[in-house]
């Protein structure tokens, strides 16, 4: 009998070669390449359009691979070897017209500096980290891979920012920007869940990236220790998949709805005020924008900030993590997002009143077509501030 | 006779009630009710004109007024008034 080497080198005598330069020239081309290794191999990179055969399922599975036995078909391996046997059998026993091999299979191929696609995975522990996601048939491998494709903003790193980055670093957000100017002040704890004592004195924005990082180090953090305004905003938030709004103040909340509105960017918005909670998801186009519903701030004696009024400091956490979870929904894709609907919560009640938002046809900003809007007025925006100076 | 509810930054104007009734059959006499009533609340809910401030959103029930018929939206003993006034407390 032959040794196994022997045996191999016969086959490759009754069956047809080809070079990895001449198959680079068949790609899409309507022959059909196939990868007869292991899962694992295919898994850390094959040919481009390369379907997966597993030569030990050969004969099981290569109808539905090739279901045509006249196409040309070229086998490939790690080396040539395995992908030379399978040619062989589906040659003489499975009656396929033209099956070739490929010299020196995926390892040659790499050599000469072809591309090949990799498959995207998740790391081993990735799966541990993520699996109770991976288990949900709602996110599953699918959402927790768009989980860590998104990129979400953060504006602020205060009462509903910090659980907000932290429960998305925690889900695997793969970006979160975090806008923020301030510096973390004893005050902040009593609810800035994201700070520690020992970050007093220390930015919001750097103090916020060590949590994120310390908590799940796949988390890229991009950091802007700046206030939003009119000059910076389209810069800031273009890119990004979702919005998070977690502003203290209108001449922000008007800015942001504005710069949203014309990126297509969809808004995911909170206010809080003592013990209760609005929260609404502001998609453009798709519903109502916050001038729908609040076409003109309040004076400002109507408009109190938290500073000023003082919040129960659990209500930023419960209002922060609907926030958050609203966020995944739209990256997911998965639910019935909070789109044309605004849910208040009252604490003290605990009690949650669902309004109707209607998209105001007359709206000066969503109902207008963002491509009509001429280049000179992208990014233009009237005075906020002394808008809502004015107003109060 | 319906049920408004006040919201935070109006309480102080109503005694600190969260929830208050008022006389009317239409949303208009009901929420004049309240500013009879609470005459601080006035100029917070009315503008010159007579009419809703732009910043204040008034709901009967869960539909907000001004797709309805206004100030002129008929009003049931059951129904609840929700004020939403916009909020901007966030980042705190």
């Amino acid at each position: 009998m032959p040794s196994g080497s022997e045996y191999i080198r016969t086959i490759k005598s009754q069956i047809t070669e080809v070079d990895p330069s001449e198959v680079h020239e068949l790609l899409n081309n309507g022959v059909a390449i196939v990868d007869v290794r292991e899962t694992e191999e295919f898994g850390a990179g094959h040919l481009p359009g390369a379907k997966h055969v597993p030569r030990g399922h050969l004969e099981s599975r290569i109808d539905m691979a090739v279901p045509d036995r006249s196409q040309r078909v070229i086998l490939y391996c790690a080396s040539g070897n395995r992908s030379a046997l399978a040619a062989k059998t589906m040659l003489d026993e499975l009656g396929f017209d033209s099956v070739e091999s490929m010299t020196g299979g995926y390892t040659l191929w790499k050599d000469r500096g072809y591309e090949v696609d990799v498959p995207r995975t998740l790391t081993a522990e990735q799966r541990e980290r993520y699996s109770r996601h991976i288990l949900v048939p709602e996110v599953g491998f699918e959402g927790q891979m768009k989980l860590l494709d998104a990129k979400v903003l953060c504006l602020g790193a205060g009462g509903l920012g910090s659980p907000i980055a932290l429960y998305l670093a925690a889900a695997g957000v793969g970006t979160i920007g975090i806008v923020d100017d301030d510096v973390v002040d004893l005050s902040n704890l009593q609810r800035q869940v994201i700070h520690t004592t020992a970050g007093v004195g220390t930015p919001k924005v750097d103090s916020a990236e060590a949590a994120i990082t310390a908590l799940n180090p796949d988390v890229n953090v991009v950091k802007y220790q700046t206030r939003l305004d009119a000059s910076n905003i389209m810069e800031i938030i273009e890119g990004y998949d979702v919005i998070v709004d977690g502003v203290d103040n209108f001449p922000t909340r008007y800015l942001l709805n504005d710069a949203s509105v014309r990126l297509d960017i969809p808004v995911v918005s909170a206010a809080i005020l003592g013990f209760e909670g609005q929260l609404s998801v502001f998609a453009p186009h798709q519903g109502p924008c916050y001038r729908c519903l609040f076409p003109v701030p309040p004076p400002a004696e109507l408009a109190p900030s938290c500073g000023a009024n003082g919040v129960l400091g659990v209500l930023p956490g419960t209002m922060g993590l609907l926030q958050a979870t609203e966020v995944i929904k739209l990256i997911i894709g998965s639910g019935d997002p909070l789109i044309g609907r605004l849910l208040m919560y009252d604490a003290l009640d605990a009690t949650t009143t669902e309004l109707k938002v209607r998209r105001d046809p007359d709206c000066p900003i969503c109902s207008v077509d963002p491509a009509t809007i001429a280049d000179d007025e992208m990014g233009m925006f009237p005075d906020y501030e002394a808008f809502c100076a004015a107003a109060g | 006779m319906a049920v408004v509810r006040i919201p935070p930054v109006l309480r102080p104007s109503v005694g600190g009630e969260r929830e208050v009734s008022a006389e009317g059959s239409t949303v208009g006499e009901i929420l004049e009710s309240l500013a009879s009533d609470h005459p601080e609340t006035r100029s917070q809910l009315f503008g010159g004109d007579g009419e809703l401030n732009r910043y204040v959103n008034v709901y009967l029930n869960d539909e907000d007024v001004r797709v309805l018929d206004g100030l002129t939206t008929g009003v049931g003993s059951g129904d609840t008034l929700v004020i939403l006034p916009a909020m901007a407390g966030g980042a705190g």
